[in-house]
Formats: structure tokens, C-alpha cells, sequence
């Protein structure tokens, strides 16, 4: 089980994948929205999204958990 | 037995280093035995060696658990101490500490690089006295590295602990390449954290290579093997001098790699959409040539040394695909070393810009953005280099003044036609200036009258605006920035100036 974590504070702009997708290490599965930028944050393991802990809109903290990948 | 037998023999015993079983430790390990480091790490082996019989009274302490002396690297002669962990777990004796100070004044004399491959349990405490508090004890090595620091390049290669005290070897070199699994730094072992503290932590969390490759930034390079870590050593001093006063030798020039996709097909128009800067940095340098500095470390900002027609370049360029790239307290803490670095051993600079700015928010402030920030804008105002800037995409507000902007005195402040300079952004920018009066307007006229402002807002920031206020000194082609680059490096090379006349700045810390 691998968790992926947000790099950086801003809020939830997409998410590009969905529960029970597969993704491989480096995929990205979603994109943050901060400084006025687009933030792609990416999978670190091959495996299938078991959960998605956030929703489009939300805000996150770095180091908030986003997703688990298994 | 003659003389000379006699002699040979203790040579032998000498050379053998520590028992054997200590040898088989390492063994299973992956580590080598400190002669085999020294052979792979030199062009030939080591040429000459001093205090070798260092307390060869004692059998079980051969060297006194060091070897330091004299060999070639890429054809140029560098000293080198380099501790043998078979002997008493590579500690520090009075012998021990005397060879390292030897060796250093060396380096100091001859003005020539000082290698530190370091594999260390600490000082000796039963010498304590003789070899930790004196005027030749062991922190007269540390006052050594501080004085020799810019004089001439010294690299750590840490193949084991470097544990107390010892952990300031690393601390005071211009690079540490780690070797992971095996290398680590602290200054109390976990064992003493849980007695001291009560904290329960394993020695790879507190002070292992992974750790300090990503998390602290005190290794800069990590290595999977004590094979790569030596190659890697070997690659990057072929980027440097002997000393300050020289400039970096030339290598044969090489052409870009050639890429499907030029560097115009490679920008996103969009400034908000993230690229890959290393696609960037790769079509500009000569091809293979690229010797990265803290990968693992801050990776929303990329420093390396690299080669523009067979010169040494130190590149510092913003990663939009991390963090934005916007400059947080790690990254802004990166390019002030890096900056140094270069600055000290005539390597001139590269600034790849495409940056929102510097990170804001609560966290960053408690974290001291503003003094870290002003760290990477001391070292990079106060190089003396030939320093170019390139405006890649944006430019904001302080990112702009970090990244060697104009008023910072770069020999030349380049833009691509992708350029955009500003104190920020246009969606920012038309929050900051029309909030009260986006809230008055109806809902629905909102969208229009933003556009509208934004518009306006990029025709004023518009790149041949400030072209033509002379704010850049050239807008240059994408795909002929290479070329322009080349040019400039070779008319730039004969700078020499001081930057100002003083003691020292007090640098923001």
C-alpha cells in the first residue's frame, strides 16, 4: 500500500482518476491548483486507487494523504 | 632477515589493514576495502602515501586506521584521506587526527582538491585527551575545511557513518555523495536518542542517505553503490579547477542530443501548464553531459552542472512539473550553495526561469521564507561569474530578483518570445487591483469585465513592452538560445571584477 501525498498546499482542481483504476508509478492522479499554477501530483507505485481521500475543490495541506494506491 | 625483507614485511602487515573477520563484515556489507576504494578512485593508484607506519607499534592499528596521501584524478593530483573501518571501526586516534590535519595543510600548500572518503564510528574516547580538545585535535580538521572551503574544491564520499563530531567532515565539503543502505550521519545514534530523549527511531529514518538526499539536504548525491559514488566523483571534479585562482579545464566539445521535439514545440503557451525543465536543459547543453547536484532534494528547483560547448556551466533552473516551481526555504537554500559553489571555482552561471514566485501561506513564514529567500539572492547577487539569465515563461515578483533578474547585475537577461515578467500573475494581479470592484458588479458581468482587465494586464506585460524599456537585453529564438548562449559564454569569459570592497557581507543565515 502506497499513499499519495500532496507536495504542497493549494486545493483539489482534478482528479484524474477514479477507485479500482489502475495507475502506474509516475501516472499523475491529480492536479492541484496553487500559486496559480497547475500542480500534478503522481502515483510513486504501480497499483490500483484504492481510495480517494479527497474531492474536486477541496483544500489540502502538504503532506495531506490524496489517495491509496494497493 | 635483511633490512629490506624486514621492511617489506611490515609493509605487507601494514597493508592489510584490520583483522580479518572485520574485512568479511564489510564484505557482507557491500563495502570495500579502503585500497580497493583508493584504486578505483584514482587514475592509477595512489602515488604517494604518508604516515603509513602511523602507529604501527600497535598491530591493531595499522595507519592508525586512515590512509592519506596524494594520486591523480582525470590527470589532476588531489589529496585524500580515507578511513579504514576494519581498523577499530574506522575511529579517530591522536595519529589518526594528526594524519587528517597533515594532509589538509597539504591541499592548503599545494592549492589542490582535498577528497574526504569517510567510514567512521567517531573518536576514540579512550584518547580522548590527546585527540579531541587541543590545538591539534580534532577540530582543528573542521577549522581546516572552513579555511580551505572556495580555495579548492572538497568532496565527501561517505561509504559508512559519520557519526558525532565526524558528521561536521560532510557538513563542511562543497558536495557529500552517500552511498545507500550503508552510509549515514547523526550526531546521536538512535541508541542514545531513546536514552537521552526516549525517542525510538531507526538509524536509516534519522540519519540515513535517503534521509539527507531528500529530507535534510546534508547528502547531496545519492549513490546505489561505492562504485557509482566514486564514478560520480570522478565525472564532477572534471568540472572544476584545481583551485580558485584557475578556470575550469575545456573537454572536446559535443552537439545537443538530437530530440523529435524542439525547445518552441516543448513550451506550453498556456503559463499555467507544467513542462519537463530537464527537456529544456538537455536541448541546450552539449550532449550526456549533465552532472546533477541535489536530485532528490527541493526538486521544484534544479541545479547541476552541465557543458555549453565544452565549458562548465552551473545551471539553476525552475521545475514547473514540482511544486509549480515555486521556490520554497529548501530550494532557495539549494541555489545559495550551488551559487557558491560555482562562484568560488569560476564556473559561470546559467538561470533558467519560469517561476510563479516564492511560496506564501503560514507555513513557509514559520519556516523563515524570507530569510531562507534572501540567502539565494545574497549568493546569486554576489557572484562574479559570467551569469546569465534566461526568461523562459514567467517571471514573478521575487522569483524574478532570485533567479538573477536585471537589477542583479547578470551580463545578460535573455527572453524567450514565451517570456512574461510581472509582480505576478494576470488572474493575481486583477483579483488584487479590482476586488472591490468585481463585488460591486452583477454575478453575471463578472466573467467579462475579468477577461477584459486580464487582457489589458498582458498587453502591459507584454514581453516587446519591456524589450522595449530595455528591461531584458535580447529576446531570442527558442531554438537558437544554444547558439546565442555559446557566443555569449565566450565573449563573457574575460570578467573579472570584485564584487565589493569589505571584510565580509553578514549574510542572511
Amino acid at each position: 500500500m502506497t499513499e499519495v501525498k500532496a507536495s504542497m498546499a493549494g486545493s483539489v482542481w482534478k482528479i484524474t482518476v477514479s477507485e479500482g483504476e489502475k495507475v502506474s508509478s509516475d501516472q499523475d492522479v491529480v492536479i492541484l491548483e496553487s500559486m496559480k499554477m497547475e500542480i500534478p501530483i503522481a502515483a510513486e507505485a504501480d497499483g490500483a486507487i484504492k481510495e480517494l481521500k479527497i474531492a474536486e475543490g477541496d483544500f489540502v495541506n502538504e503532506g495531506d494523504i490524496i489517495a491509496i494506491i494497493e | 632477515m635483511t633490512y629490506t625483507e624486514d621492511l617489506k614485511e611490515r609493509i605487507d602487515n601494514i597493508k592489510k589493514g584490520g583483522q580479518e573477520k572485520y574485512h568479511q563484515k564489510n564484505e557482507e556489507k557491500g563495502k570495500m576495502f579502503v585500497r580497493k576504494r583508493l584504486e578505483l578512485l584514482f587514475d592509477d593508484d595512489m602515488d604517494i602515501e604518508d604516515a603509513f607506519f602511523a602507529n604501527s607499534m600497535d598491530e591493531d592499528l595499522p595507519s592508525d586506521g586512515v590512509v592519506t596521501g596524494v594520486g591523480q584524478i582525470n590527470d589532476q593530483d588531489v589529496c585524500v584521506m580515507a578511513n579504514d573501518s576494519t581498523v577499530k571501526a574506522g575511529s579517530w586516534g591522536k595519529r589518526t587526527v594528526e594524519k587528517i590535519i597533515r594532509i589538509q595543510e597539504t591541499a592548503a600548500k599545494l592549492e589542490i582538491p582535498m577528497l574526504y572518503l569517510v567510514d567512521s564510528a567517531g573518536a576514540r574516547i579512550t584518547d580522548q585527551v590527546e585527540m579531541f580538545p587541543g590545538r591539534r585535535g580534532a577540530g582543528r580538521i573542521f577549522h581546516n575545511q572552513i579555511k580551505l572551503s572556495g580555495r579548492v574544491p572538497q568532496v565527501c564520499l561517505l561509504f559508512g557513518p559519520s557519526a558525532a563530531g565526524g558528521a561536521y567532515i560532510p557538513a563542511f565539503c562543497d558536495i557529500v555523495v552517500m552511498v545507500e543502505g550503508n552510509a549515514s550521519m547523526y550526531l546521536g545514534s538512535p541508541r542514545m536518542a531513546e536514552k537521552v530523549i526516549g525517542e525510538k527511531v531507526t538509524l536509516e529514518e534519522m540519519g540515513g542517505a535517503n534521509m539527507h538526499c531528500s529530507v535534510s539536504g546534508v547528502g547531496d548525491v545519492l549513490a546505489t553503490s561505492e562504485e557509482e559514488a566514486i564514478t560520480y566523483t570522478r565525472s564532477y571534479l572534471a568540472y572544476f579547477p584545481a583551485n580558485f585562482r584557475n578556470k575550469p579545464a575545456l573537454v572536446e566539445p559535443k552537439n545537443v542530443k538530437g530530440f523529435e521535439k524542439s525547445i518552441t514545440d516543448l513550451i506550453p503557451e498556456n503559463q499555467n501548464t507544467p513542462f519537463n525543465m530537464y527537456d529544456l536543459i538537455e536541448r541546450i547543453i552539449d550532449e550526456d553531459s549533465f552532472c546533477e547536484i541535489k536530485k532528490k532534494f527541493a526538486p521544484e528547483l534544479i541545479t547541476g552542472l552541465g557543458r555549453i560547448n565544452g565549458k562548465s556551466v552551473g545551471i539553476i533552473a525552475n521545475q514547473p512539473r514540482m511544486k509549480g516551481g515555486v521556490l520554497f526555504p529548501d530550494s532557495a537554500d539549494k541555489a545559495a550553495k550551488f551559487i557558491q559553489l560555482c562562484d568560488a571555482f569560476n564556473i559561470p552561471l546559467l538561470f533558467l526561469m519560469d517561476i510563479p514566485g516564492f511560496m506564501i501561506g503560514t507555513k513557509v513564514e514559520q519556516a523563515g521564507i524570507i530569510r531562507h529567500g534572501a540567502k539565494m539572492l545574497a549568493a546569486m547577487s554576489e557572484a562574479t561569474v559570467p551569469k546569465i539569465s534566461v526568461v523562459v515563461r514567467k517571471a514573478y515578483g521575487a522569483g524574478l530578483y532570485a533567479m538573477a533578474g536585471p537589477a542583479f547585475e547578470p551580463d545578460a537577461c535573455l527572453a524567450l518570445p514565451t517570456a512574461q515578467i510581472a509582480v505576478m500573475g494576470p488572474e493575481a494581479a486583477v483579483n488584487a487591483v479590482y476586488a472591490n470592484k468585481i463585488a460591486e458588479l452583477p454575478e453575471e458581468e463578472r466573467p467579462a469585465f475579468i477577461k477584459q482587465k486580464q487582457e489589458e494586464y498582458k498587453d502591459n506585460i507584454d514581453i516587446y513592452h519591456l524589450a522595449s524599456e530595455m528591461v531584458v537585453d535580447a529576446i531570442v529564438d527558442p531554438d537558437l538560445l544554444r547558439e546565442d548562449l555559446v557566443k555569449r559564454y565566450k565573449i563573457y569569459e574575460v570578467k573579472n571584477t570584485t564584487f565589493t570592497e569589505r571584510k565580509h557581507g553578514v549574510y542572511p543565515v
